[in-house]
């Protein structure tokens, strides 16, 4: 028995000491190679990206780049376990939002706030910077930038005796009272709700629309007082009246897009990727040609006008990464103003001058729908809040979906919701 | 005697060279993690890079004893794999005797039995989720044009109800792997006994029950443990058809595991969560093998 | 007139059963050759007025404007065949000779082996990913099929030799004891006698091993992602964007990484034959 114990242990230093002792290889000589990870289906397709390496090369031959493309869903796992891993499997990396404090807390994530040049860091939409930024720190380059939108049936407002899209959503529950009672639609909104982040970023968008806001200036949460349950409070019932379709409890954005493309719905918000498929494309939408998007509405005497959510991404390098200096070199290229003019056709540059004079003109031509959109993001985006910077927020987020699943499922008072994850909160900042 | 020694000798050395190339292969590939994993359990582990652990011993475990979400999570997940595993046993096993049975068409049941199975988990989950969809959905389509309904219903917003219907979701994708391993095993029963049965006035209740049921019953034990070991496990459905969701109605442990090694990044709570997971799997093993284990078998 | 109501009992019974299987089966082909907007219309069309192959031509005849998952699928297809079938020979042949050890064969320790065995398989495979994945880092293994050959294995052998173990059990020991009076020694039984009884176990085994691995996500999700190892299970969840949910791409995904297995089990339904007497003979 004591003979079987020491071998285990033996075993077990022998196991762990090869797991903690990574090989590292000497550097070569010659091309680096640069390894990238990316998203599929995001922003410029694979064409346009290879298309990009291909022009980088014309000026870094020395710089071979890999890109490796995974579904959203799998690259923050991908990320955390490349991270394990010395070298890493990546030296760079597309990041969301939401996870560069919990990155840079974890030392994944390079400070590349020295390398920004003063005309990058101008000319670059200020709110973009506020995605990669931890704590002063920037932390990577913007990308992708996307926010949350208001999108009306036109055709079923104007079946309602409506001109205009409301601008409050007082307004707005008048509006569907009419069409509730005209028997137009039977649920007038449709919302994305379910225990997933997109119910964070809906909650954010309605309680920063009320004058509230998730954390105070010390990062402390401040959601759960009076603002805050009014607004959960104005959930709750908005299902209980029937504005609200009751299935958004366990609705994600793309429940959302399906139901508004039925005609079933009159409002909804969602992101910029809606708008597209809904009115343009008839394979996808039965509503073609009937939506439109409008400045997202707030709530009467919060003395807010609008209010709206930032869910853009950024390109990182790799704390560990042996080449830096040449993931920086390529992660530069890409994000550079030229390469984002070239190459908008896809996403939204994220330069200031790219959305002034002959560039506007561009960008808004790409496609249809940038004819629409493109004007409606320069409107929306000074309204975007950013969620809190904190490393614990993956687990603060699940706790505040639970909150708002529970008051919308009648688990819990909204109060009493509120002031349990709040509670978790404060546990977590610990 | 001295020929019975030498057979013995020789089984045993027969015997361990069968195994050990098995034994090698799993040994080698499942040691490490699994070392690696108790290890880790009994840190608190900061995630991030060149952090130190912080010895904390037994403490994740009983931290996470002491949470009354865990106990929560445990629940769910014993209804989850109760229900599915008891409801695919009771299924399988008649999809099986029909089978056996040889009525017409019985070839293309089996043939059709692969196909739930063969479609990738994922896949099942994602058009359960459309066929649950309250907007749009096939089943309230369905059900209302068989007037069983007269309006569109919201299925998975209540927690109850969600967690029954993944379970149903489950239940087709498993269903025919317990049928077709009791169908094997039914088609490798000595045909005699069965024609002995006969003569001797046996009912068919008679015959299920005292001779084909015990004979089954190596077979169901290890349909019973797999599916059990898979069910208590079961992430990929959930995640897929709720998310957790509503109000975390369809957490279970596996989830919950995913959750803190992964969203989280408590590595060291993650791996006590599975330890956890690990034991109390191990725990039903041994209550089938002893409900279904007799001593004149040789399990 | 007994044995009538038994055919017509039975009957109703088995067309019940084809409507389980069937009926989700044909609303997963009805998805994959519909548009989204027919998929949504109210009420709902059970036979789509507009049925488009785009799906299936998106994948199996990609052209310039098809997305990278379309163009890529037939590769990860490949990828999952060889992997699910190296996986389930090596599985059945080592699995079924220490099942065989394990339930024939009297020596130390069996039982607690065996449950040593299975024991290794309860730990979820979340918490050994992080492991495995430093593993094939070291071994130059990640993005590459042997690796999760030979990650398969860790659930794939165990499963198979409780399957295979459980078949056995059932062959009675006379037969055994008969041939060995033959003179034939314990090889020679096994591969004489016990295998050809047990073709339906190892069939069903086999098919079990191949379905396992060929559903596997998680380990392929993470210890793989270029299009050298990527499985379809994998390649089916790339068609979730951020986003954006391509029903239709992933359902004819699904209906065509379901024809591999169903082929298979096709293949290999004429060596489940009623076990015993077919042994009996050749024995």
């Amino acid at each position: 028995m004591k003979t079987i114990r020491s071998m285990l242990f033996a075993l077990m230093a022998l196991v762990l000491t090869a797991s903690v002792v990574g090989c590292q290889p000497s550097q070569p000589a010659g091309p680096v190679t640069i390894r990238v990870l990316t998203m599929e289906q995001a922003g410029p397709t694979v064409e346009e990206m290879n298309a990009i390496v291909e022009e980088f090369n014309k000026t870094n031959p020395d710089i071979k780049v890999e890109i490796e493309y995974v579904a959203y869903d799998a690259l923050h796992d991908k990320v955390t376990t490349a991270m394990a891993s010395n070298p890493p499997a990546y030296d760079v990396f597309l990041a969301d939002d939401i996870w560069y404090a919990e990155f840079a807390k974890s030392g994944y994530v390079l400070d590349v706030t020295d390398r920004i040049t003063a005309d990058r860091r101008e000319g670059i939409f200020p709110a973009a910077w506020d995605i990669t930024t931890v704590g002063g720190k920037v932390y990577g380059m913007p990308w992708l930038l996307d926010e949350m939108y208001f999108f009306y049936n036109e055709d079923l407002l104007k079946q309602a005796g409506f001109d205009a899209p409301p601008a409050t959503w007082e307004e707005l529950i008048a509006q569907a009272q009419v069409m509730k009672d005209q028997g137009i639609v039977e649920y007038p909104m449709v919302w994305s709700w379910g225990q997933y982040e997109a119910a964070i970023c809906d909650w954010v968008i309605l309680l920063s629309g009320n004058g509230g806001s998730l954390v105070d200036d010390k990062g402390a949460p401040a959601f759960n007082n009076e603002k805050g349950v009014d607004t959960l409070n104005w959930m709750v019932q908005t299902i209980d009246d029937g504005y609200t379709n009751p299935a958004s409890i366990s609705y994600v954005e793309e429940d959302v897009r399906n139901v508004f493309s039925q005609g079933k719905a009159a409002f909804a918000v969602n992101w910029t990727y809606m708008y597209d498929l809904v009115n343009f494309n008839a394979d996808e939408s039965q509503v073609t040609g009937k939506i439109k998007m409008s400045l997202m509405p707030a709530f009467e005497g919060s003395g807010v006008q609008s209010s709206s959510i930032n869910g853009s991404m950024g390109f990182s390098i790799a704390a560990t990464s042996p080449n830096p200096d040449a993931a920086w070199k390529y992660i530069e290229f890409l994000t550079s103003e030229d390469i984002q003019n070239q190459y908008s056709a896809h996403l939204l540059p994220m330069w200031q001058t790219s959305f002034e004079g002959e560039n506007l003109t561009k960008l808004e031509g790409y496609t249809p729908a940038n004819a629409v959109t493109v004007p409606m993001f320069n409107e929306q985006f000074p309204f975007a809040q950013v969620r809190p910077k904190v490393p614990y927020y993956p687990e603060a987020s699940k706790s505040l979906q639970l909150a708002l699943q529970e008051a919308l499922t009648k688990q819990k008072t909204p109060e009493q919701a509120l002031n349990d994850a709040a509670a978790k909160w404060v546990e977590l900042a610990k | 005697m001295q020929r019975k020694r030498t057979l013995a000798q020789q089984d045993t050395l027969v015997g361990l060279a069968l195994i050990l190339p098995s034994f090698l292969i799993i040994l080698g590939i499942s040691l490490q993690p699994i070392l690696s994993t108790l290890y880790l359990s009994l840190f608190e582990v900061p995630r991030g890079i060149n952090l130190q652990n912080t010895f904390v011993g037994l403490g994740n475990y009983i931290a996470l004893l002491r949470e009354p979400i865990f106990w929560a999570t445990i629940g769910r997940t014993l209804y989850f794999t109760v229900i599915s595993v008891g409801l695919e046993l009771a299924l399988g096993l008649a999809i099986a005797q029909l089978i056996h049975a040889h009525p017409p068409g019985w070839q293309f049941l089996r043939t059709s039995l692969i196909i739930p199975w063969a479609v990738p988990t994922i896949v099942n989950g994602t058009m359960w989720r459309w066929i649950y969809n309250a907007d749009y959905g096939a089943l309230n389509g369905l059900f209302l044009q068989l007037g069983l309904i007269d309006k569109y219903i919201p299925w998975l917003t209540r927690p109850e109800l969600a967690m029954n219907l993944v379970i149903l979701a489950d239940i087709w994708h498993s269903v025919p792997f317990i049928a077709l391993i009791l169908q094997a095993a039914l088609a490798t029963l000595p045909a005699d006994l069965e024609e002995a049965a006969s003569v001797d006035g046996a009912t068919a209740l008679q015959y299920f029950w005292f001779i084909r049921l015990p004979l089954l019953r190596p077979a169901i034990l290890v349909a019973l443990i797999i599916r059990t070991v898979e069910a208590f496990r079961a992430f990929d459905i959930i995640y897929v058809i709720t998310n957790g969701g509503p109000a975390n109605g369809t957490v279970t442990i596996s989830f919950l595991t995913y959750l803190e090694m992964f969203s989280f990044g408590h590595a060291g709570r993650g791996s006590a969560l599975s330890f956890l997971i690990s034991i109390f799997t191990l725990g039903l093993a041994f209550i089938y093998i002893r409900m279904l284990y007799r001593p004149e078998e040789k399990l | 007139m007994k044995k009538k109501l038994r055919l017509i009992v039975l009957s109703i019974l088995v067309l019940l059963a084809l409507l389980f299987i069937y009926v989700p089966v044909a609303w997963l082909v009805i998805s994959s050759i519909s548009t989204r907007a027919e998929l949504l219309s109210t009420p709902i069309h059970w036979i789509p007025q507009n049925p488009t192959l785009q799906n299936y031509i998106n994948i199996l005849a990609p052209s310039q404007g098809t997305s990278e998952v379309a163009k890529t699928f037939r590769i990860t297809l490949w990828n999952s065949l060889m992997v699910a079938s190296s996986v389930t020979v090596i599985a059945l042949v080592f699995g079924s000779l220490a099942a065989y050890a394990l339930i024939r064969l009297h020596f130390p320790f069996r039982k607690t082996l065996l449950i040593g065995i299975l024991g290794t398989r309860m730990i979820p495979e979340i918490s050994l990913v992080i492991p495995l994945y430093l593993f094939a880092t070291r071994f130059g293994l990640f993005n590459s099929p042997v690796i999760l050959i030979i990650t398969y294995l860790s659930f794939a052998l165990p499963f198979a030799i409780w399957l295979m173990a459980a078949f056995f059990d059932t062959i009675p020991v006379e037969l055994e004891d008969a041939a060995r009076i033959d003179g034939c020694n314990r090889i020679q039984t096994f591969w004489r006698i016990i295998l050809p009884i047990s073709a339906p176990g190892l069939v069903s085994t086999g098919l079990f091993v191949f379905l396992t691995a060929w559903d596997e996500f998680f380990f392929a999700l993470i210890l793989t992602s270029t299009v050298s190892a990527k499985t379809v299970p994998v390649a089916i969840a790339e068609f979730t964007g951020r986003y954006v949910v391509d029903v239709g791409g992933m359902m004819t995904g699904g209906v065509l990484a379901a024809i591999p297995p169903v082929l298979l089990s096709l293949i290999f339904q004429r060596y489940i034959v009623s076990g015993l007497t077919a042994g009996a003979v050749k024995g």
